[in-house]
């Protein structure tokens, strides 16, 4: 095979820098796997590392700092046919540290080959995140104060299935990129290296140094036994391709006249935990099975299950803008806390609102007429009020049909689910005071 | 007639799939997770890409690696994503990378507040970029416009090569409505263009009478460079000044020349009205109300609503605004957008009513708006 190197785009690291060694290895390496330029993408970070990708004849993507492993993996997860070799200094490691675990946990097939070299080169020699702190660089006192990271044992510790650590200066470098190029899953090499144009102006290192250093360190050459398993894109299109497709948008068709002719707002005043919202979306279901628009506006506070929760719904035959609620038709207040948050709302109901106060909830005076349901004496779990109070409306032909509920709760609960609901709509009683149907 | 209840967020994960997008990722955020939700349904099952990124950082770099290999791609997020996003954003517009943002906006600034809504983000949307130059921004009222602009976001970005953006609001995004897809008018789906065959591929070459360079996917048997750093027509990097000088012209240009076509609106022009209301996103709904009350009371104004926002369409704001003495812009913050209509309007009088407490405004504020002021 022949090189892949990019002979009118020579390298132009400077005299003495490692990095010249490792682009020669790499292109050794692609031609010893008899790979074709269209065959590779290299991604570059920023820095000295960030220059790779220009001297090569393969596809190329260069980016901003830290990132080089997130465009590697959008590019492999799109393109999985593509070796993907990511090229990025120790500054890159430091500053893309997220994406650096991720690509550990996530175990796509990605090389990635850390050109480690103390420092900042590019920058003018400040620290990065394996500086020793007995170095002088460029950082001032900084680099005393931390402790440099061993990248090789994060990523053993964050599940990276394959890591090797060695001096840019092995004989066998090739042989090494390849063993990892061609590990199927995510394989990290922290290379060693020396940067004349700054770390070792004032710090002496050497490849003896380099050799002895690495000579103390537990040797850390290719798979992590404990790490090795399936690699994500292929593990991700398996699952994926069990999934069922997603169902298109269900249509409600228009099969029912609504009781009123007119706008309909109605405000359900609960807290979490009660379906408020389940709810909603059900009423407006049974909109739609009236033809009319209908729209839901949710407020709740970040909190899950506690705190206010408050839907405000409007169904109409006419074209819905504004989505809030001014004098609703019907309050169902269900949770003290969505009462609370909604008290001034009371002072706006006139004769023609209609309120159902679960018994227990302290609702403001107001001129709407009031319809207490003991839920809880009839049974009904607090969590099912809010679905309980439909049942209440449609009974008595308010904004929706007993009919337009039942064909909601068909389309909006299946199987289990919709037996019990149904059964709970059946059992709800409206209270005194009012005919029930 | 048959209706489906769909919620913003779903519409423009519908709406994206429909325009063949096949690549999404994301970070989880309030009120813009349902995106991410619809999207993991959507995507795996037809052999498309979902992630959940580590952060929204890595969430739209995949989108940008994705987008270079072929891929239509789309992340979404709310405030505090959209400031993570910056970086890459800037690479997308400088290397011309195809993708939609979608931003579901929250009250800020910061964290704010996750459960309300607010049209805080129109100025950051355009200006978040390092090297200020122009961005796409749609805006879309109700669930109809996420579907539907959602799809021109996805043409505009392909076609032109540069982010689109969504912006959205947690009283557009998570409300839901009522919407018959079938009645809908389909955008025809628009695809990037690959060079003619036979000649030589240089990434970033501007063939006559073009703004756009030709796409190649990484991963074609011709090679391509994608590079963040200025770049010649080859996609290395250059120094020389005329060529950065054109190139980022360029870029301008081709944003700022495709304006007219590309602005999106609805104008409701009363022949008697010597106001007009002009607003985007929810409070257009609010306004539309208004503006159809005064006209049943024979006390008309006109209603200008704004579904492209950047670059700002100067032409049409000036057309529409022609025969009325006074704007009213309505906002949900305290003053972004009636900047540019500022800008665009200096000899007439332009008033502004913004609130940016959760709340959405309401008819009878704009009602109000318009006797006192």
């Amino acid at each position: 095979m022949s090189s892949l190197l990019n002979e009118s785009r020579p390298p132009v690291f400077c005299p003495g820098c490692s990095h010249e060694r490792i682009t020669q290895a790499l292109d050794r390496c692609f031609q010893n796997m008899g790979l074709q330029g269209d065959q590779v993408v290299i991604v570059s970070d920023i820095g000295c590392s960030g220059l790779f990708d220009t001297y090569f004849h393969t596809h190329a993507f260069h980016g901003l700092h830290g990132r080089a492993l997130t465009y590697a993996t959008g590019l492999k997860l799109a393109q999985p046919e593509l070796k993907v070799v990511v090229t990025m200094g120790d500054g890159g490691l430091g500053i893309g540290g997220a994406h650096l675990l991720s690509a550990c946990r996530r175990n796509l097939d990605l090389t990635l080959l850390i050109l480690n070299n103390f420092n900042f080169g590019m920058t003018g020699g400040q620290f990065s995140a394996t500086t020793p702190p007995e170095a002088l660089v460029a950082s001032g006192f900084l680099n005393q104060l931390e402790s440099p990271m061993d990248v090789c044992q994060v990523a053993c510790s964050a599940g990276a299935p394959y890591v090797t650590r060695c001096s840019s200066y092995r004989k066998d470098l090739p042989e090494v990129l390849e063993a990892a190029i061609r590990f199927e899953g995510f394989s990290l090499i922290d290379m060693w290296g020396l940067c004349p144009g700054r770390y070792t102006k004032k710090n002496k290192l050497t490849p003896k140094i380099i050799e002895e250093a690495l000579g103390d360190l537990p040797t850390l050459e290719g798979p992590v036994k404990e790490n090795l398993r399936e690699e994500y894109g292929r593990h991700y299109r398996e699952l994926a391709s069990r999934e069922k497709p997603a169902p298109p948008p269900l249509k409600v068709e228009a099969r029912f006249r609504p009781p009123e002719p007119s706008r309909q707002e109605v405000l359900i005043l609960g807290r979490a935990g009660q379906k408020v919202i389940t709810a909603g979306e059900t009423l407006c279901l049974a909109g739609l099975s009236a033809g009319l628009g209908v729209t839901q506006k949710n407020e709740y506070d970040i909190t899950v299950l506690r705190g206010p929760s408050i839907s405000e719904l409007i169904l109409s035959p006419e074209r819905i803008g504004y989505t809030g609620i001014n004098r609703a038709n019907v309050v169902v207040a269900i949770g003290q806390e969505g009462v609370d948050r909604r008290r001034a709302l009371f002072d706006h109901l006139d004769g023609g609102s209609f309120v159902i106060r679960a018994q227990g909830v302290d609702i403001p005076p107001s001129k709407g007429r009031v319809q207490t349901v003991d839920f809880k004496g009839q049974g009904v779990k607090i969590q099912d009020w809010a679905l309980a109070s439909l049942s209440v409306m449609a009974k008595l032909d308010k904004v929706i049909t007993l009919e337009m509920l039942q064909s909601a709760l068909k389309i909006r609960f299946k199987g289990k689910d919709l037996v019990s609901t149904v059964d709970l709509m059946g059992r709800v009683q409206v209270g005194d005071g009012f005919q029930s149907r | 007639m048959a209706s489906s209840l769909l919620e913003g967020n779903e519409a423009i994960a519908l709406g994206a799939f429909h325009s063949g997008c096949r690549f999404f990722a994301g970070y989880p955020i309030t009120p813009a997770t349902t995106i991410f939700n619809a999207m993991l349904r959507l995507l795996p099952p037809v052999g498309g890409v979902c992630l959940q990124g580590e952060d929204e950082i890595a969430s739209i770099g995949y989108c940008l690696g994705a987008s270079m290999a072929g891929l239509k791609v789309m992340t979404a997020t709310s405030g505090p994503g959209m400031s993570l996003y910056s970086e890459h954003i800037s690479f997308a517009i400088g290397s011309e990378i195809p993708i939609v943002i979608v931003d579901v906006q929250r009250l800020g600034p910061s964290t704010g507040s996750a459960t309300r809504g607010a049209d805080g983000d129109i100025q950051f949307l355009r200006w978040g970029n390092s090297g200020g130059l122009p961005v796409i921004v749609l805006a879309p009222v109700d669930v109809k416009d996420c579907y539907l602009l959602t799809i021109q976001a996805f043409n505009l970005a392909e076609e032109l090569r540069c982010p689109v953006f969504i912006a959205s609001h947690k009283e557009i995004g998570m409300t839901k409505e009522g919407l018959d897809m079938d009645a809908l008018e389909m955008p025809k789906i628009k695809e990037r263009e690959a060079p003619p065959a036979g000649k030589p591929f240089f990434p970033f070459e501007i063939p006559n009478g073009r703004e756009v360079p030709y796409f190649l996917p990484i991963g074609d048997k011709i090679l391509v460079r994608q590079t963040s750093s200025t770049h010649g027509p080859d996609g290395y990097i250059t120094t020389d000044p005329i060529q950065i000088a054109e190139s980022r012209a360029r870029l301008k240009r081709k944003l700022d020349s495709a304006v007219d076509r590309i602005s999106f609106y609805e104008a409701h022009i009363e022949d008697d009205a010597d106001t007009l209301l002009l607003t985007y996103g929810v409070t257009a709904r609010a306004a539309k109300d208004v503006f159809e009350e005064r006209k049943a009371d024979g006390k008309p104004v006109s209603l200008l609503v704004l579904k492209t926002l950047w670059p700002v369409p100067e032409n049409l704001i000036r057309e529409q605004t022609k025969d009325v003495k006074r704007v009213v812009v309505l906002e949900m913050n305290l003053g972004q957008y009636v900047r540019e209509v500022k800008r665009v309007l200096p000899d007439k009088k332009v008033d502004f009513l913004g609130q940016m407490d959760g709340r959405l405004i309401n008819p009878q504020q704009i009602h109000e708006v318009i006797i006192h002021v």
